[in-house]
């Protein structure tokens, strides 16, 4: 397969998840992952240090689940809206039906009183694999340059 | 100046910044979340009085030269580990001009020199050389009476309770043991019984005074209502078996224990009819809250305030020093220090790494707290004077085995009072 189609479909898949996060339809998050997985949201700071924690910690798409659940149902934050900027996708085919890729993002922030802000910038760490179902992330690993979090992250990135 | 306004003046500086109501710390005036003035206070009778503020962990700074830059009040101080293994902190503030020396996070340096005419230090702040002090081809260099040892950095006195590193501004306070007392430090010696490993910080900015977070970790009234994660889930229960204990001298620093019961009480919740509970909810996943045993008693929560910059935590296999630094009156910042033991098993390691999903900026059971301080910050910014009520549980203040009481956050408005004068 050709490079560059290759690289349009990873594109569509990261546009996809954009879109989603971006216009409210949680639910469908955990769908773009394979049910073994590993999402991860991790500040420079630790990851640049080799150390292991971060903010969110999912190995199974039955805990990205959860999220959703627990956001839907549980957790208390002001309503608050996304908009996901990403650039510079590289991707490296490691065989037939897996590639990685590392691209960058900024995520700017709207709440209730009206201000847009950035409120976060970093960078994706993506194995991806290509099922029966087209592209899922395998893994997808957020890591964020802004290590202060401003109030709460309950949407996820 | 004439005589009225003479008069005039005296009045305006007799007034107090705030007015308490009452002196049992159940009323406490807004002004105290977003006045300048109280801050300033605050930065030189709490910061720079006679408490020991919280740095870091000794594991942070393990080898020789290891550094750490942070902050006492809003004063930027550097704690490092000096040749000798000894610790030192100083003031981040060149004794020549008044730069800062230290201007990266963490690192390890024999010695520190500032950017602007490189007069260096060593780690414990000493002035070790002065660029051209002897001048040089003719030109005359600093006085001969110039004596480096007295243009050291400011030095501050350190200590470290099992691993936590204090420093204080006050040459009179208590030791660091007597400091954090006979009520608090054996609740300190069981999370700290053996060498840790450090595991890496997160960081979560509140626009909000730092006091109401300290409020919120002295509040277990708040944690099955604002926290609906427990509920929801059916983990947390009203039946649990609970601490709400103050230090006695001086009611600043706290603890609030939950545990496990065997017995399961979900029915407690439906009596009451709190909106919370829902039976319908299961995680697909519940190894998150999976809780191996390491401690005798099977606590799932320990929130200990050490007044004014640490709250240490252990949420199920989550442990964490949690550093509160103010940064001006309406905004707080909290630094979450994770780590384990070195002696954790893999599987133990893997259960703190993933219940970090409970605790810090994206936590499950503590997301909302910054949430709830911010809202007070906004609802409270115009009525200085008016006063919260902080009732719960005041017909009974010695009860210490309930977490439905306000009596830990009352201790603490009376310790504040007393410490700031008011």
């Amino acid at each position: 397969m050709d490079t560059l189609r290759l690289w349009f479909e990873i594109h569509q898949l990261h546009e996809r998840y954009v879109a989603a996060l971006d216009n409210d339809q949680l639910e469908a998050w955990p769908q773009f992952f394979t049910e073994d997985c590993l999402y991860e949201i991790i500040p420079r700071e630790n990851e640049d240090a080799g150390l292991p924690i971060g903010i969110i910690y999912c190995d199974s798409r039955n805990m990205l689940e959860d999220r959703v659940t627990s956001l839907r149902n549980a957790n208390i934050f002001e309503e608050h809206s996304y908009r996901h900027m990403t650039s510079g996708l590289v991707i490296t085919p490691l065989d037939e039906n897996s590639v990685e890729a590392q691209s960058s993002y900024v995520v700017v922030q709207t709440k209730q009183d009206g201000e847009s802000s950035v409120y976060q910038t970093g960078r994706y760490f993506d194995l991806m694999v290509n099922t029966d179902d087209g592209w899922h992330f395998r893994q997808r690993r957020v890591v964020y340059d802004t290590s202060r979090v401003q109030t709460l992250l309950a949407t996820p990135i | 100046m004439n005589m009225i306004a003479e008069t005039q003046q005296s009045e305006i500086k007799a007034k107090p910044i705030v007015m308490f109501p009452r002196t049992d710390g159940s009323r406490v005036p807004y002004g105290v979340f977003s006045s300048d003035e109280v801050y300033e206070l605050e930065q030189e009778r709490i910061f720079r009085g006679p408490t020991w503020s919280f740095l870091g962990l000794e594991a942070e700074i393990l080898k020789p030269g290891d550094y750490k830059s942070t902050f006492i009040g809003d004063t930027p101080v550097v704690m490092t580990r000096a040749e000798d293994g000894s610790l030192a902190a100083w003031v981040n503030r060149c004794a020549h001009r008044g730069a800062q020396v230290c201007r990266t996070a963490r690192g390890n340096a024999s010695s520190h020199t500032c950017v602007y005419h490189q007069w260096s230090f060593d780690s414990c702040g000493n002035l070790q050389g002065v660029p051209f002090r002897r001048g040089q081809k003719g030109m005359s260099g600093m006085p001969k009476d110039f004596d480096p040892k007295s243009h050291s950095l400011r030095q501050l006195r350190i200590d470290s309770y099992r691993g936590l590193v204090f420093a204080t501004f006050s040459d009179s306070v208590v030791s660091l043991h007597d400091y954090i007392g006979a009520e608090m430090r054996p609740w300190l010696d069981r999370i700290f019984h053996k060498p840790i490993v450090y595991l890496g910080c997160t960081r979560q900015y509140s626009k909000s005074n730092w006091k109401l977070y300290l409020e919120n970790v002295k509040d277990p009234y708040h944690a099955s209502l604002l926290h609906l994660f427990h509920t929801t889930f059916n983990i947390f229960r009203v039946g649990m078996k609970a601490r709400s204990i103050p230090d006695a001298t001086h009611g600043l620093h706290s603890i609030i224990t939950a545990t496990k019961n065997q017995v399961e009480t979900s029915a407690a919740y439906k009596d009451q009819g709190i909106t919370s509970f829902d039976e319908g909810f299961k995680l697909k996943d519940p190894s998150i809250l999976g809780q191996i045993q390491e401690f005798e008693e099977m606590t799932t929560n320990h929130i200990q305030p050490i007044f004014p910059q640490l709250v240490v935590q252990q949420i199920h296999n989550t442990l964490v020093a949690r550093q509160l630094l103010a940064i001006g009156p309406s905004n707080f910042e909290l630094i979450f220090h994770f780590f384990g033991y070195e002696d954790d098993t893999p599987e133990l390691r893997a259960m703190r790494i993933k219940q970090a999903n409970l605790v810090g900026p994206a936590g499950y059971i503590s997301m909302e707290d910054t949430e709830a301080t911010e809202l007070v910050q906004r609802g409270t910014i115009r009525d200085a004077t008016t006063s919260s009520v902080i009732e719960m549980s005041k017909d009974n203040p010695d009860q210490q085995d309930t977490l439905i009481t306000e009596n830990l956050i009352r201790k603490f408005w009376v310790g504040y009072q007393k410490l700031m004068g008011f």
